[in-house]
């Protein structure tokens, strides 16, 4: 078991725990400051008709609730893909497969988002939600796929070998031993996975998505700096808060007992 | 369940394991039977087969051929899990997992056997005490923050929780250090004579296995068996080189810590004085009659005190000041090797107390050797014989 080639696992530990922690409190703070700043100059000033259009709180609602749907479905996609394939590619008898679902997600990842999305749409001429977040699911699917099967992994043969000893099967010790054991290197994966997915959901309005992406694109298409910056700021402040939710997931989430 | 399963008798049958592709078979024709409630060491130099050929006892490895029975039923018969749940297996570092805690470690297998919940936990409790870890302070702990002995105890425990007949362990004490590991071995043998187990124990040390075994099985290469008999036969006869480089110098040493003092033939002639009841001129009397130039003085409860030449005697005033003192003695408890230090630093004998300190003999080098000798010619002739 120990003699697979072992998958370099992503990782978002910064060092320091100290360091940690004064940024799981500091992020969210530091966001909300720069957001509602923004916010308070481009509601202050004097905004002509087609930028009242578009800064105007129904619409900035409306955009940000799509942009955290587009994620959250993603994130639904990825952990729900990711996970069970990871789990089922560090079995024996898949290992002989395994590379090549890695392959197609290195591919995933590796192409522009943007080309992969646009592909989608030629390829299936679907629009709305959906037609954006299969192909943004399978841009930021690598992070936690390869992440649960470095987990798995990575995990002690000799307990694997302890657990089959005493009597359990080989489904009870990969739920019960193996999977637990992975989830602090699939939670880092998925965060990866979400950053990944929040960014890329400003490409989403290219195929009627919606998103904060429409904010942007409608102030450089019509030179409204305000409208431009607003969307911008907040696609940066959602991409933060995603982050900082991943790091809390990877705090408290994990097994206990590890340290 | 609750009753005491003893140990059940272990057979394997030409039993062989070849991997694929691999030329030779990493075990070949191995026969054996394990006798019920006892323990079996399989010691041999790394890479022998002596884990792959315990392992099969349990399928964690299926062999190739051959069959195998564990209380007269044919393991190759059962599903593996199921097995497994009535085998049970510690190995080395415990293997204990890291996210469950003490209790829920222990409660591993009743739990696959679908006990119920009062019971596990009464069981849990009733392992703990047993292997001597308090319940109320440890069942809630995570194995990280317990110390690499306890963690052993804990996977013992576990080990026996479904309270299986047969319990396989691979090299359990092997990563501990050696106090500790003195201890567990100590336990292990308390823990044996309560549950009478049949124990597979492999190791590579022979010392260990002389202390824990029953029966001493030596596997060279390929898990062939170089002698299978009692590490008293095997000290003092070694079957053939390979043994005898295993057993490794010192044999005979190592023969004494196998024997107790009250198994050989001390002696009970030494001259002995109580010291309030006699003096000098007559312990000097009764020496010069009997032809003996040291005496042994003893207090009013017998144990031993002082020991006397002839020549102090002319000087002396009272027993209780004359000669030397008794250093180091032995009781009949004793191993010959205790014995032996302390006629070592004696210098020449030592004395033999009874189970309150009182005086019983004196034990000297020559009863040392003879026995030694003794033995083995006693398995010559018995290898002769067969």
């Amino acid at each position: 078991m120990s003699s697979t080639t072992k998958v370099q696992g992503f990782s978002t530990e910064s060092g320091s725990r100290r360091a940690d922690r004064v940024r799981l409190l500091a992020q969210p703070v530091a966001v909300l400051v720069i957001v509602g700043l923004v916010l308070l100059w481009a509601f202050t000033r004097s905004n002509d008709s087609i930028e009242a259009e578009s800064i105007q709180a129904s619409v900035l609602l409306a955009k940000t609730w799509e942009h955290v749907l587009i994620t959250v479905v993603v994130a639904a996609i990825v952990v729900g893909i990711g996970v069970p394939l990871g789990m089922v590619l560090t079995r024996s008898w898949a290992k002989p497969v395994a590379p090549i679902f890695i392959g197609i997600a290195n591919i995933g990842q590796a192409a522009p988002a943007l080309g992969v999305l646009v592909l989608f749409f030629l390829w299936t001429e679907w629009d709305g939600l959906w037609a954006a977040a299969l192909p943004i699911a399978f841009y930021s699917l690598l992070p936690v796929l390869r992440n649960t099967i470095v987990g798995i992994q990575s995990v002690d043969p000799a307990l694997v070998d302890a657990g089959r000893g005493i009597g359990m099967s080989s489904r009870g010790v990969l739920f019960r031993i193996e999977a637990p054991l992975a989830v602090p290197l699939i939670l880092a994966g998925l965060r990866t996975s979400l950053v990944l997915a929040v960014g890329t959901a400003t490409l989403a309005f290219f195929v009627n998505g919606g998103g904060l992406g429409e904010l942007v694109d409608t102030g450089y298409k019509l030179n409204r700096v305000s409208v431009l910056v607003v969307g911008a700021v907040l696609a940066v402040g959602l991409a933060l808060l995603i982050d900082w939710i991943g790091a809390l997931l990877e705090e408290y989430l994990g097994p206990k007992g590890l340290s | 369940m609750a009753e005491t399963v003893s140990g059940a008798e272990i057979q394997l049958e030409n039993v062989t394991k070849r991997y694929p592709g691999t030329g030779e078979p990493a075990v070949k024709d191995f026969n054996m039977t394990i006798p019920a409630g006892k323990i079996v060491i399989f010691v041999g130099p790394s890479g022998c087969g002596k884990t792959t050929t315990m392992r099969m006892i349990n399928r964690l490895i299926e062999p190739t051929s051959g069959t195998i029975t564990i209380g007269g039923e044919d393991t190759l018969k059962l599903n593996a899990d199921a097995l497994r749940r009535k085998v049970g297996y510690a190995i080395q570092q415990a293997g204990l997992f890291p996210h469950f805690t003490v209790a829920q470690n222990i409660a591993v297998v009743p739990g696959l056997l679908d006990w119920e919940k009062k019971k596990i936990g009464d069981r849990v409790d009733e392992m703990m005490d047993l292997v001597g870890l308090d319940p109320s302070v440890y069942r809630d702990r995570f194995p990280r923050q317990l110390s690499g002995g306890q963690q052993q105890r804990v996977g013992v425990a576990r080990a026996l929780a479904a309270d299986p007949p047969v319990l396989l362990m691979d090299e359990p004490f092997g990563a501990v250090d050696p106090i500790t590991r003195g201890n567990l071995q100590d336990e292990l043998l308390r823990l044996q004579l309560e549950l009478r187990k049949t124990i597979v124990f492999v190791t590579h040390d022979f010392d260990e296995a002389v202390k824990l075994g029953d029966k001493i099985a030596v596997l060279g290469d390929q898990s062939t068996i170089q002698q299978f008999d009692t590490p008293e036969a095997i000290l003092a006869n070694p079957a053939n080189d390979m043994v005898a480089g295993f057993v490794g110098a010192g044999a005979s040493l190592k023969q004494l810590t196998l024997l107790r003092v009250r198994d050989v033939n001390y002696h009970d002639n030494a001259l002995t004085v109580v010291a309030p009841d006699s003096s000098p001129a007559e312990l000097r009397k009764q020496m010069s009659e009997q032809g003996k130039t040291y005496a042994l003085v003893l207090d009013a409860r017998r144990r031993p005190q002082r020991w006397v030449h002839v020549r102090d005697l002319s000087t002396a005033s009272s027993l209780a000041t004359v000669g030397r003192p008794v250093g180091d003695n032995v009781s009949t408890q004793s191993t010959l090797q205790d014995a032996l230090e302390a006629i070592l630093s004696e210098g020449g004998n030592a004395v033999v107390t009874g189970s309150r300190g009182e005086y019983v003999g004196t034990i000297d080098i020559e009863t040392v050797t003879n026995t030694i000798q003794q033995l083995r010619d006693e398995h010559d002739a018995g290898s002769a014989a067969s």
